[in-house]
């Protein structure tokens, strides 16, 4: 069984159905017992970084989090994937989980063509940078579906995928150990979204 | 770089998708989970559903469909027609839109942009505009496009914008059904007037009119619905086209 962490933030009906739609069993849960039992974890997210932690700090599950996250799979997508690092600086600075490290920062600062638009929100192609079996399904070059304003660096050593948008590679997938994570939604991706699901199923 | 995006669009009434010209005359076309699979498996890079229903009814079949389509494909779709509330833009995400676009209601109460930015972020919250000439001014419309508001269509969007609107869709009620090609000069405009992504909608004809819409690099995305939904434009085939000339398409 493939665990949602419902901690309040975002809309997780198109993640659950893609899952479903891979014929694979979730739960979206805030038990603790759940997460356990779980085979793999994935932590969605939608927002900004401050708030999303602080509400996932209220549920009480960051250890039990950072315990599995040693045990089994674990994905963080887009605003999860951010939560991963050690650090965000969205509306003042915030602790992450640090199961990844580097940081997450506004892309606006970094992009020295400031006629390009942020949130960084449409199709993207994802160059692979390390191989890894999250991408057995996925074509180098592929389109991935990404919304943020955010955008992790300093974590070249994990990042495994990346996509250009004026001078800034975007970091678009990230693994540690068993957690990775996704700045694009792999669940809005069309076919390409779903393969890299089903990969991450397989782990 | 991102690519540009092709956006056919759904207008749903009763539980069957319809395309008007010029907001009139409204011709029945066909059963939009039908539709959304066929447009998901030919490149569609997100999907609009307008709800033109006003009965009660009507609204639940719209929200029925809404969750089927968006339990079986899984690219961006975005819902509109008759959001009004906070609560209307709960219905629809619950039922799996990613996007919400606002226009009517909006202009009944602009505050409305502003608590949904707040509430759902602002990549969440679409301002669509229908905008015709009128006295040498481009004029926002209400009520799909049968009354002059008497705003300023441009001051609207950057205003909109400012409250916490993600994107604009624009809707050129002078260009809209008469497949002529897209309103450049109106998104032109609007491009030098806010910063946040803006979708065309109204005027495309053939594969050209994009190709002439993707020159404007102030411009994301082209909408339309009767040249897609009567097969008169294959999307696969418009991105080939596109992607020839030099435009970053997903294919």
């Amino acid at each position: 069984m493939i665990a949602i962490v419902d901690y309040g933030v975002g809309n997780l009906f198109s993640l659950s159905s893609s899952l479903k739609a891979l014929g694979l069993e979730t739960e979206v849960t805030r038990g603790a017992e759940k997460l356990r039992a779980a085979d793999r974890i994935i932590l969605p997210g939608v927002g900004a970084f401050g708030d999303a932690k602080a509400k996932l700090d209220d549920t009480g599950l960051v250890p039990v989090l950072l315990e599995e996250a040693e045990r089994k799979p674990f994905l963080g997508i887009c605003l999860g994937m951010q939560l991963l690092f050690d650090r965000g600086f969205e509306y003042g600075e915030h602790a992450g989980l640090g199961l990844v490290p580097g940081q997450v920062v506004d892309l606006r600062g970094d992009l020295e063509d400031q006629t390009l638009k942020v949130p960084h929100m449409g199709w993207n192609s994802l160059q692979i940078v390390k191989d890894d079996p999250l991408f057995k399904y996925f074509k180098d070059g592929e389109y991935v579906y990404y919304v943020h304003s955010f955008y992790a660096k300093d974590c070249a050593a994990s990042t495994l995928g990346a996509s250009r948008y004026g001078n800034v590679a975007v970091t678009g997938a990230v693994r540690n150990g068993n957690v990775w994570g996704t700045q694009f939604h792999p669940e809005k991706s069309g076919d390409a979204g779903l393969r890299l699901l089903r990969a991450f199923a397989e782990l | 770089m991102l690519a540009k995006r092709i956006i056919p669009c759904l207008d749903v009434k009763d539980g069957r998708v319809v395309k008007g010209t010029n907001f009139e005359g409204l011709r029945d076309m066909a059963d939009p989970v039908e539709m959304a699979h066929f447009y998901n498996t030919s490149g569609a890079d997100e999907l609009v559903f307008y709800d033109i229903t006003a009965s009660v009814e009507g609204r639940n079949l719209f929200t029925d469909i809404l969750r089927r389509v968006a339990s079986e494909i899984f690219i961006p779709l975005t819902v509109g027609g008759g959001i009004r509330t906070l609560d209307d833009f709960d219905r629809v995400l619950k039922c799996g839109a990613d996007k919400v676009s606002v226009n009517s209601g909006a202009i009944a109460d602009p505050s409305i942009i502003g608590a949904a930015a707040k509430k759902y972020g602002d990549q969440c919250v679409v301002l669509s505009m229908d905008v015709k000439r009128v006295d040498g001014q481009f004029r926002l419309f209400a009520k799909g496009g049968r009354e002059d508001t008497g705003i300023d269509a441009m001051d609207w969007a950057a205003r909109g914008v400012a409250a916490g609107a993600g994107e604009i869709v624009l809707n050129s009620i002078d260009t809209d059904g008469v497949k002529t090609g897209f309103d450049l000069e109106m998104l032109d405009e609007l491009a030098s007037r806010v910063s946040v992504p803006i979708i065309a909608s109204g005027g495309a004809g053939n594969m050209e009119h994009f190709a002439e819409l993707f020159t404007h690099p102030g411009v994301d995305a082209g909408l339309a619905a009767s040249i897609f939904h009567s097969k008169q434009v294959d999307i696969k085939e418009l991105k080939r086209f596109l992607r020839a000339r030099g435009v970053e398409m997903r294919i």
